[in-house]
């Protein structure tokens, strides 16, 4: 049984790292990507072997209703890589990145926090372990968001942690209900006795557990604090946060909890709809006045969630579809792009697209793989963005939805038109910008992780294969649109 | 009539922690409105394992079964408690950070990000 293990391995690194650095971080480094290497292989392990098959762990013996189970299916098989890679790469890059900004152990062990927080919220199957796990992953984020000690950063900090305990509060009322109507915590019994209940109280639940982990998931009418969390992090952290920990925190838990535990409303699909066509084009607008490339890529993240809450809002076949790949896919290109604005800060000292120039010569490797990022990201053909982007919109002509598959078309155009401009005013500028005029050269970790990462825009596409795609994404989607699925085979009946 | 009472009295003491993160523009008030604001769903938590004339939770020799308080909210509730030491301490830590910086609480006068 290797499920706990994700949640051990990097709790016991961070605690490690605590205990044997001393002033250098050279230990920090080794033992945190020493266990983020072996999560990342037991992740695709199990992602590679056990995709079908599903394991419930019961803390310390307790059966079912007493115990806090720990379950893994398809789909949190499939977070957990996504977590694992990202976090990786992330790592591997902040070897350099963090010894330029401060350098401290610190850095390893919140980060290991982060992990897992994120994976302890992946894997539960109890819905108070989930918060316990969730406030692991936040307050290690509000920690590295204000990580560079600068006072932007502590602004951005402050409000970050207090949008969180609003969203917090909302969701342990909405967890304090469930358990006072329902008598249980456990996803799957809590699931069973709400399908006799009238369909009011989930409405309750589900307004309260929307507007929590909507805040999380910085879906339009919540999302203010994002782009200042996002955009004054260190680069690695905006990734991880822009990355993994609004999808592992928001989206994941809304699949799990309005598609598995409430067995997907029409009335909450809906409001998906909505909310995913308003973050697309309003987060579209505001991200083509941005000057500062961070708070660009920050405000194309909400844009970018909208495109996944619209494709889980369908609820067909072809939409989770879209909206699985698509969390995958953004996963990797915005990673990507974060790790080319922290290679552009360290280089030339700014993040405004004003004082940019022509980096081609001075920077290839960042200016290349930005390129295949932007490029994904805008949904160009061979690259994963236009495969999940092109599903989503599918899944809404499927359904007859043609007003908000144009939206969304709409919505993919104006990518097009901020990404443009990134491209032009970023690396394609009027003032070159020769080698020698670089401040620090970018360590060879970082080219690593870009170019990596860069590999993957192109190589994912191929999980869409016919042959492939019925072993790596379908378990994932028949764990989204089985309604009933996820309560039989956890509590085995 | 007055059971439904103490619920809505707990929902005003969290309109009251919205309220003072809404309105106030000190950073020390504003976090004592999050404290407010959890303390309201921790009292929730309570108020959903309470039993009128019940007992606690703890069967000892000679004694027979009764009516008990569900202890399981009370447990939930001490996890919450701590949870929220630490955001609270993570929050005055960046006060505190925020005031050697700007020199001021005022939250209207730490608008350096904009947008």
């Amino acid at each position: 049984m290797i499920l706990p293990f994700f949640i051990i391995i990097p709790l016991l690194a961070a605690f490690l790292i605590t205990l044997v650095s001393g002033k250098k971080d050279n230990w920090a480094i080794i033992l945190s990507i020493l266990a983020e290497l072996s999560v990342l292989v037991l992740a695709v392990f199990c992602y590679v072997y056990q995709i079908d098959d599903i394991f419930v762990y019961n803390m310390s013996g307790w059966k079912i209703p007493f115990t806090i189970c720990l379950v893994q299916d398809a789909l949190s098989c499939f977070m957990i890589m996504v977590v694992s890679i990202i976090a990786l790469t992330s790592l591997i890059y902040s070897v350099t990145y963090i010894r330029h900004l401060v350098s401290s152990w610190r850095y390893y062990a919140l980060f290991m926090l982060l992990v897992t927080g994120m994976n302890g919220v992946i894997l539960t199957g109890d819905l108070f372990n989930l918060f316990v796990f969730m406030e692991i992953a936040l307050f290690s984020a509000y920690a590295l968001v204000s990580y560079g000690r600068k006072a932007e950063e502590f602004e951005a900090a402050f409000k970050y942690a207090i949008m969180g305990s609003i969203s917090s509060s909302l969701i342990l009322i909405g967890i304090a209900i469930t358990y006072s109507y329902t008598s249980s915590l456990t996803m799957a019994t809590i699931a069973e006795s709400l399908k006799n209940k009238p369909a009011g109280v989930t409405f309750w639940l589900g307004s309260l557990f929307l507007a929590g982990f909507g805040l999380k998931s910085a879906m339009v009418p919540f999302h203010a604090w994002l782009p200042d969390a996002h955009s004054s992090a260190p680069a690695p952290i905006s990734s991880m946060l822009s990355g993994v920990l609004i999808k592992s925190l928001g989206i994941y838990t809304i699949i799990r909890i309005f598609y598995n535990v409430f067995g997907a409303p029409e009335l909450f699909k809906t409001l998906f709809l909505v909310f995913g066509i308003l973050s697309i084009v309003i987060a579209s607008f505001l991200a083509i006045g941005q000057w500062d490339i961070k708070r660009l890529l920050a405000y194309s993240s909400i844009s970018q969630i909208g495109f996944i809450l619209v494709g889980l809002g369908v609820g067909n076949f072809y939409g989770i579809l879209g909206a699985i790949f698509h969390l995958l896919s953004h996963a990797i290109f915005k990673s990507l792009l974060f790790y080319n604005t922290g290679a552009i800060e360290m280089a030339i000292g700014t993040r405004d697209m004003r004082d940019m120039g022509d980096l081609r010569k001075a920077l290839p490797v960042t200016s290349f793989t930005s390129m295949v990022g932007s490029l994904a990201i805008m949904g160009m053909p061979p690259f994963n963005g236009f495969f999940s982007k092109f599903f989503i919109i599918m899944g809404l002509l499927q359904a007859k939805m043609y007003i908000v598959a144009l939206l969304v078309v709409l919505g993919s155009i104006l990518t097009i038109a901020y990404f443009v401009k990134f491209q032009r005013y970023g690396f394609r500028g009027k003032n070159v910008i020769e080698k020698e005029m670089v401040a620090e050269p970018i360590g060879s970790g970082m080219k690593f992780s870009m170019a990596f990462l860069a590999l993957l825009c192109l190589v994912t596409s191929l999980m869409l294969i016919p042959g492939l795609r019925e072993t790596t994404l379908d378990p994932v989607i028949n764990v989204i649109l089985d309604k009933t699925g996820y309560i039989k085979s956890v509590l085995g009946r | 009539m007055i059971s439904y009472l103490i619920y809505v009295l707990c929902f005003a003491l969290f309109l009251v922690g919205v309220y003072g993160i809404l309105t106030k523009r000190d950073l020390i008030k504003i976090i004592l409105a999050t404290g407010i604001m959890g303390y309201s769903a921790n009292l929730f938590l309570i108020l959903f394992a309470y039993k009128k004339g019940a007992l606690y939770p703890i069967l000892s020799k000679g004694e027979e079964v009764k009516a008990m308080v569900d202890p399981l909210p009370q447990a939930l509730v001490l996890t919450s408690i701590v949870i929220e030491l630490g955001i609270t301490a993570m929050l005055v830590a960046l006060a505190i950070k925020l005031y050697e910086r700007y020199k001021t609480f005022d939250i209207t006068k730490i608008r350096r990000l904009s947008g």
